[in-house]
């Protein structure tokens, strides 16, 4: 059973990536900035995650509670103090002030807590694997799958049915004429971040459920695999994330399994080759997205 | 015209270049003859600096495009130059799992950081053509992505770059002599860029790409060529470091070291020369006394914790506070002039444009 699974793997996988891409697709559509410390507000739910356990000793669902409140608190003071006087100025300045964000944060841990590497510890569920038509799979694979189903029900009636819904799809179409509707920019900005925060908190919970320990580069890699699936699914829209995550996640698979033993650490370059020359034919990404300005005044 | 008069209007036209370089010839002669050995290394580390920022201005500065594989150039640079100049019995140790033929090269040292740029300058040639295309975001993260691609590729190629080992054995040859000169080539290069036609066009499609195009300016064509100078200068700089450094691993040119390159032309302001002089000197200033601090903290174990990443975390403060202050930068877009205090003259470059 091969192919089951592979299948329920690579959706595993594609789940947890595209939950990951939506929570920087999110904060996109609104500001149009590239959020270099997304990766860092996982990381920051990871160590809220080890705290709760370690130093609270809490259950297991406080200790989740405490991940995504500390990744969302990381996401929204950002916003607070370093987005959001830079938020008028370049888009470059943006840019520069995220990555500066991030290594800020990233040093802020190292020197707060420890360079190395902190366990933390997880419910016994997220090590158990079970065994479904005869396809061994861990628990947590599952986990993640209906946790992103249900994240994204509750995402798209949040956008579809509620007033701040309307106005973050309004503002990531036109902020401005958005505003002279009477829609506070602010709101609608943090509130995008504080989303933002809590995709992050909630796939750091499976990020760092897959190694039970968290350092302070854990962030770098979901971070680069956000960028990358967004790119390939479209920026401009919650659904290229989805799609995207998914895309990455099986090329991911499909990579792992096929190349040969040598050139697995290439697999990175493979990848982002592949990415690269995707885009050069279609630089919007797979799904294409309706009208968007260009920058936020 | 007499010629008198008219050598007097060129000096005054390019008055910046004298107020950068004779400040650097200045302290260098002062550093050289009175300085601390300690001294003369960061002064000499310094100069290297402002070769790597000024490269980087070159092309990010006038194109407004983030370049994140800058540093990627400046590893092939200086791995193409230390393959090239060690001396096989070290690369034979040093680096086991070396193709024979690259073993066997040995070139002096000049000729060596020459062709290292060079490496670097095609590899922009092939890598970066329908990296231009792309604008914005999708150009921001693929040039990333690309970063990365460079990375993977030193840390695993161990036939050529000894993997994440380090490579060492360098011939030493970067005394602050050589710096010092280099420093000034680059900055004369970066100055004579900036004000040439290329430099003008591309300026231009920084501040308007439709407006660029609409008077019949080639964006992609005139990106390439800016990020293909900028790759040989960074390919350059990268030998220039590598024989001051002489041993050296993949992890120097990463993200770490990226964040510093932008912060010193972010803080200074990346449009103008000016900017990327006054950035590095200010970061290089900081970063040391910082440095200073974290030493002297961690040795007198005054606190129960090392204080490790102390510098860079202050750096990313400074360099927001910066930004949100004056996100042009502490210069600007406008070169500093003679006389120094003048009024502005009426045609303004973007201010914001990092």
């Amino acid at each position: 059973m091969m192919n089951l699974e592979f299948m329920i793997n690579t959706i595993s996988l594609g789940s947890l990536y595209a939950l990951l891409s939506l929570g920087l697709v999110l904060v996109f559509g609104i500001l149009k900035l590239v959020n270099f410390a997304y990766g860092e507000y996982l990381m920051i739910g990871g160590y809220g995650l080890y705290f709760s356990a370690t130093v609270l000793h809490a259950p297991w669902w406080a200790m989740v509670v405490f991940g995504i409140l500390a990744a969302i608190l990381t996401s929204y003071l950002s916003e607070l103090a370093a987005f959001r006087p830079v938020r008028n100025k370049s888009a470059n300045a943006l840019l520069v002030t995220s990555f500066a964000v991030s290594i800020f944060l990233q040093n802020a841990v190292l020197i707060l807590v420890s360079p190395r590497a902190r366990a933390v510890p997880l419910p016994p569920i997220f090590s158990q694997t079970v065994n479904i038509y005869g396809a061994v799979t861990p628990v947590r694979n599952l986990l993640i799958i209906g946790t992103t189903i249900s994240v994204l029900i509750l995402l798209s009636l949040l956008m579809k049915k509620t007033v701040l819904g309307l106005a973050m799809r309004a503002a990531s179409d036109k902020f401005t004429t958005t505003r002279l509707m009477g829609v506070p920019a602010n709101l609608v900005i943090s509130a995008a971040f504080v989303i933002s925060g809590l995709l992050a908190g909630i796939s750091s919970i499976f990020w760092i459920g897959r190694s039970a320990s968290v350092d302070p580069v854990t962030g770098a890699a979901p971070l680069l695999i956000a960028f990358i699936a967004t790119v390939v699914g479209g920026m401009h829209s919650p659904a290229g994330a989805v799609v995207g995550g998914f895309v990455y996640g099986l090329l991911f698979n499909v990579l792992s399994i096929t190349l040969p033993a040598s050139m697995i650490s290439y697999r990175d370059a493979f990848m982002f080759v592949i990415v690269v020359l995707f885009l050069l034919i279609r630089p919007e990404g797979i799904i294409k997205g309706g009208y968007t300005e260009e920058r936020v005044g | 015209m007499s010629l008198l008069s008219r050598f007097l209007t060129w000096s005054r036209q390019h008055s910046t270049l004298a107020l950068l370089m004779i400040p650097l010839v200045l302290a260098g002669l002062a550093i050289n003859a009175f300085g601390s050995s300690l001294l003369l290394n960061i002064y000499t580390y310094f100069c290297v600096s402002l070769i790597m920022v000024l490269s980087l201005q070159m092309f990010m500065g006038n194109s407004g495009i983030l370049n994140w594989v800058h540093i990627g150039f400046v590893g092939v640079g200086a791995y193409a130059s230390a393959i090239l100049s060690t001396a096989p019995m070290v690369k034979s140790m040093g680096v086991p799992n070396m193709f024979p033929a690259l073993v066997a090269l040995n070139m002096p040292v000049i000729p060596a950081i020459m062709i290292g740029g060079l490496i670097a300058a095609v590899l922009a040639a092939i890598i970066g053509y329908p990296l231009m295309r792309l604008s914005d975001f999708v150009g921001v993260i693929t040039l990333f992505a690309t970063l990365i691609v460079f990375h993977v590729i030193m840390t695993q190629w161990d036939n050529v770059t000894n993997g994440p080992r380090t490579f060492f054995g360098v011939p030493e040859f970067t005394t602050l002599t050589v710096a010092l000169i280099g420093a000034l080539i680059a900055i004369m290069v970066a100055y004579w860029f900036r004000e040439s036609g290329l430099g003008l066009r591309l300026r231009a499609s920084r501040d308007d790409r439709y407006a660029a195009m609409s008077v019949g300016i080639d964006v992609v064509r005139v990106r390439y060529y800016g990020f293909i100078t900028s790759a040989l200068i960074a390919g350059m700089a990268g030998g220039v470091w590598a024989h001051f450094i002489t041993s050296f691993s993949p992890k120097a040119f990463y993200m770490s070291e990226m964040f510093i390159l932008l912060a010193m032309l972010v803080i200074g302001g990346s449009g103008s020369i000016s900017g990327a002089f006054m950035g590095t000197t200010f970061v290089t200033i900081a970063r040391e006394a910082l440095r200073q601090v974290e030493g002297t903290v961690n040795n007198a174990h005054v606190l129960p914790f090392d204080v490790f990443g102390l510098t860079e975390a202050v750096m990313a403060v400074l360099m927001i506070t910066i930004l949100i202050w004056r996100p042009g930068g502490v210069v600007g877009g406008q070169e500093i002039t003679w006389p120094l205090f003048k009024r502005k003259s009426p045609i303004k470059e973007v201010e914001d444009g990092v």
